[in-house]
């Protein structure tokens, strides 16, 4: 009892301070600033988005090419969560203690099996889709590859023996994380930066356009979508118990 | 395009309040469900809702009024000074990926409690008092 009054009291208090503090930056005010003159960070990134990069999609600018390193690291933080989901749950094959039967007996039912069937290319081109155009419309290669990660997860529930080969998931993930890393020392040898775009950035709003921002992204997407692959296909596969 | 400049003036505080409070009133269900809930997965579930309570704070500090989204499609290509800011965007972007990291990660350490103890419930894991 005094410990729900205590939480109660603890909400109320945190609300109250969470409101009261946002409620004074007034909704939808300009905070951005002119953009010829750029007084902000924002409005720098919107300046030079279109100028300096010609990438259509300056969120994408941000994330590959302004804040690049950060987002080496963001990568690197899902490889590790992936890696130590594998190793938490990892146990031999004989290994006692298991009563986790994931895996449903029951087979899907022809209508999801079929639908699946039809379903499962046409989200993978979505997704391929998703991240080719990361820097020309809302998407990249995060979204991307969560969208692949779903079409895998529905063959995952639809086929019970659906399986994929493991060993060119990691290759492919470790190949692509590599290239991403490789990409960056590009760009260090030939113009003295760490991940420093090309200054042949082609013309706006083209497919092969902002230098090495689709590159990177196409290496991302490849990466993230064989990593949430690889996660779904631990948290499927636990092994039920041996009798 | 008129008409909703003029319902943005006039309901405006209305418009600010529901905004910001949706955001905040998530950040409070998410923190209720960890700090009140039994069992390990609605507890991470918590978790997850905290996280999009935040994010949509993000994003409403960045949105400009009767601006548009900050890509430059063909039409929009000198349109800069009428975008909504994107950085706010960016950071949400990198805070999902995290999001989804730090969720796999603690199921992962739910499952591994749950074959160990037989149980998720956090008032039958004696061993984890102090």
């Amino acid at each position: 009892m005094l410990k729900k009054i205590f939480v109660w009291f603890l909400l109320a208090v945190l609300g109250i301070a969470l409101y009261a503090s946002f409620g004074r930056a007034p909704f939808g005010e300009n905070r951005v600033g002119p953009t010829d003159n750029p007084a902000t960070v924002s409005a720098f990134y919107l300046k030079n988005s279109p100028e300096k990069l010609q990438t259509a999609n300056s969120v994408t600018a941000i994330v590959v090419n302004f804040r690049g390193f950060d987002t080496l690291g963001e990568v690197t933080v899902l490889f590790l969560a992936a890696t130590g989901l594998a190793s938490i749950l990892y146990r031999k094959e004989d290994e006692e203690g298991e009563h986790l039967p994931v895996r449903i007996n029951l087979p899907a039912s022809s209508i999801v099996r079929t639908g699946a069937k039809i379903l499962f290319p046409l989200i993978l081109l979505l997704g391929i889709y998703i991240f080719v155009h990361g820097h020309l419309t809302p998407g990249g290669g995060f979204q991307g590859g969560s969208v692949i990660a779903t079409g895998f997860l529905l063959m995952f529930i639809t086929y019970r023996r659906f399986g994929t080969n493991h060993k060119v998931m990691v290759w492919l993930e470790s190949l692509s994380g590599l290239a991403f890393v490789l990409t960056g020392l590009y760009g260090l040898i030939k113009y003295g930066s760490f991940l420093q775009n090309t200054p042949d950035v082609g013309h706006l709003n083209d497919l092969v356009s902002g230098g090495l921002i689709p590159l990177i992204y196409i290496f991302i997407g490849i990466k993230v979508s064989t990593e949430l692959t690889n996660v779904l296909d631990t948290l499927m596969n636990i092994k039920p118990k041996k009798r | 395009m008129k008409e909703f400049q003029e319902i943005f003036l006039r309901y405006h505080a209305l418009l600010q309040a529901a905004v910001y409070g949706s955001a905040v009133l998530l950040i409070l269900i998410g923190l209720y469900a960890v700090l009140m809930k039994k069992h390990l997965v609605k507890i991470v579930i918590g978790l997850s809702i905290i996280e999009s309570g935040v994010n949509l704070l993000f994003v409403d500090v960045g949105y400009i009024s009767n601006h548009t989204a900050p890509i430059f499609s063909p039409g929009y290509e000198h349109a800069a000074d009428k975008m909504v800011d994107p950085v706010p965007q960016a950071l949400v972007l990198t805070a999902i990926v995290i999001g989804f990291a730090t969720t796999a990660l603690a199921l992962s350490l739910v499952i591994r409690l749950y074959r160990h103890h037989k149980t998720a419930n956090i008032e039958q894991l004696k061993s984890l008092r102090w």
